[in-house]
């Protein structure tokens, strides 16, 4: 009886419920478009890293997952890596960040090569001179470039020798001697992909290569692919916090404001309710599930603007923005919306529980 | 009618404070009503006749005095004691009927039976009120889709469906034309000698006070006379 009450109350001012289910799934779309865009970007990069055909990812000391600032020299590959049995490939590579998300990659091709097989071309092919740049096909459709075309990266124009397979490593590659030179880090590189000629050894050699490289961080392909998450973005998480506690704002005052507005409407009826014998209690429950339903319409719709968020943000930036389907986070921002919409509804909730009846009944 | 009274009330005070103001709304009243009494009660406004009314209904407490109402004494109740009488022991009629606009006539009615923890279908007794009500085609529509007559006869059947005590009527026909006021007086008369249903109206019209077994005449917060 009381959820029928409930849903009638809501039925009975359509545009007010309307807005407040439109203003709670905001903050859900919101929050899950951000995790979504961190995730999308985190798994692609799992993808591509995964995609170079080594065994084993050997980065410096003290980066994170994602992070590749801190450098080491590219004589280990000769002097140690190579010189460990089972090792049949390594290649260093050196990222270089362009801008927040995006970097460019110096490779040397031969070592490179020698891991997979090297890039699948679509047009054109590798690289002829140190000016020339390599590009994924994703790039060259989302900047509309052609084989030959000069592509600005760092201040200065490449030519685009050719266009590979998405998938592989990295969107932007470029050689590694001219990146080394163009950024003063002559003689260094972030990364060393290493081939095995049995994957079933990537731990016996792991092991051993951990002995000679102390504190270096030295896992399997899988492994580290497995690392990739909204966590290991920097800032990202804070970010995602900072949307949150917004998110939990909105709620709260929509709520509060729609809430107290239909107490105020509704003085009369709490005021019936009370003569009939309703107590405190009965009048806040009455409050709290309609509350309650505003969340739920508001985190379905939410959701479902989610899927056009990612839509639209695949239609309108290809490629630089990828957005995942963050199903883990439906829980949590559907708790979000609760929460914020719970404490918009606890002083109208209160205010009318304590409602006299006499000065309810006789209210106009 | 049984002799012992119902409702019983001696030296009846309340007092309210408007700002810095002692309001007398009432100045002592006493009173005894049967169980199976229909009584009316007139006065000009101001008399404190809405003032008894609301104690009575356990929606206010009284200041001093003594006052009984089916075996509770309503001077010591607490909020949730009082709370618990208007669920159990009194059932009211308004003069603005006050129904829910949300909900159906059925679900106005079934809704005091939920605060009264009572759920399930309702009893033939009370199916067969409704047919004395004649709201049979017109139970599943909304307050808006009934006339002022209908609206009170629905609100007669929600006060009495928990079967209280006492039912209390405050102008039960004020914002009623001559022939619903008389089908609704017709109603509460039928429901007292029908199933001996205690009822205290509170009106400013000497014709439906008529309606009453005594009428009793209340003024400057006493009763002043008693028909």
């Amino acid at each position: 009886m009381i959820n029928k009450l409930v849903v009638e109350n809501l039925k009975h001012r359509p545009v007010r419920t309307l807005l407040s289910i439109v203003a709670i799934s905001i903050q859900v779309t919101m929050v899950l478009t951000l995790v979504g865009l961190g995730a999308g970007m985190v798994n692609e990069q799992a993808r591509r890293a995964k995609g170079v055909g080594a065994d084993i990812i050997i980065r410096a000391p003290s980066n994170s997952v994602i992070t590749f600032s801190v450098s080491m020299p590219a004589k280990l590959i000769p002097a140690v890596i190579e010189k460990e049995p089972h090792v049949t490939a390594a290649a260093g590579v050196l990222l270089h960040g362009t801008d927040m998300f995006s970097y460019v990659t110096g490779l040397d091709l031969t070592q490179f090569n020698k891991l997979n097989g090297g890039f699948k071309f679509e047009r054109g092919g590798p690289f002829q001179n140190p000016g020339d740049v390599m590009v994924d096909s994703y790039y060259a459709s989302e900047h509309k470039l052609h084989v030959g075309d000069k592509v600005p990266i760092l201040n200065r124009p490449w030519r685009l020798s050719g266009i590979y397979e998405t998938g592989m490593l990295a969107r932007l590659v470029v050689p590694l001697d001219t990146l080394q030179d163009l950024t003063a880090n002559t003689g260094k590189i972030s990364v060393i992909y290493v081939k095995l000629d049995d994957p079933a050894r990537t731990r016996e050699v792991i092991a051993s290569l951990k002995q000679k490289l102390k504190d270096y961080q030295i896992r399997s392909m899988e492994e580290y692919a497995s690392l990739y998450s909204v966590g290991s973005v920097p800032m990202l998480k804070e970010f995602i916090w900072v949307v949150i506690a917004l998110g939990v704002l909105v709620g709260f005052l929509v709520v509060f404001l729609s809430m107290y507005t239909a107490v105020l409407e509704r003085t009369r009826e709490i005021g019936v309710l009370k003569a009939l014998g309703a107590s405190p209690q009965y009048i806040l429950n009455i409050l709290l599930r309609e509350t309650v339903l505003l969340a739920i319409a508001g985190s379905i719709l939410g959701i479902l603007m989610a899927y056009v968020t990612r839509f639209t943000i695949n239609q309108v930036i290809k490629g630089a923005l990828i957005q995942a389907i963050v199903y883990d986070w439906w829980p949590i921002t559907a708790g979000i919306a609760l929460v914020g919409s719970m404490l918009g509804a606890i002083y109208p909730g209160l205010k009318a529980a304590r409602q006299d009846a006499i000065e309810a009944l006789a209210y106009e | 009618m049984s002799d012992r009274p119902i409702i019983s009330i001696h030296g009846l005070r309340k007092t309210y404070r408007a700002g810095e103001v002692e309001v007398h709304a009432l100045r002592g009243v006493d009173l005894d009503v049967q169980a199976g009494e229909f009584v009316s009660i007139v006065g000009p406004s101001g008399s404190g006749k809405s003032t008894l009314f609301n104690i009575v209904g356990g929606l206010t407490p009284p200041t001093a005095g003594s006052i009984h109402l089916a075996g509770h004494d309503l001077l010591g109740l607490t909020d949730v004691q009082r709370t618990e009488l208007r669920k159990t022991t009194v059932g009211f009629v308004f003069q603005k009927y006050n129904l829910l606009p949300t909900l159906t006539a059925r679900d106005n009615i079934m809704i005091a039976r939920h605060i009264a923890d009572k759920n399930g279908p309702l009893d033939p007794k009370f199916e067969e009120i409704l047919q004395l009500l004649g709201l049979g085609k017109r139970m599943d529509h909304k307050p808006r889709a009934l006339s002022g007559g209908e609206q009170q006869r629905v609100a007669i059947a929600r006060a009495i469906v928990n079967h209280p005590a006492i039912l209390l009527a405050d102008e039960p026909t004020g914002n009623l034309d001559t022939e619903n006021s008389v089908a609704v007086l017709g109603l509460l008369r039928d429901l007292n000698q029908r199933l001996g249903q205690t009822i205290l109206m509170i009106t400013h019209n000497p014709e439906a006070a008529a309606y009453g077994h005594r009428i009793v005449r209340m003024r400057d917060g006493r009763i002043e006379a008693e028909d």
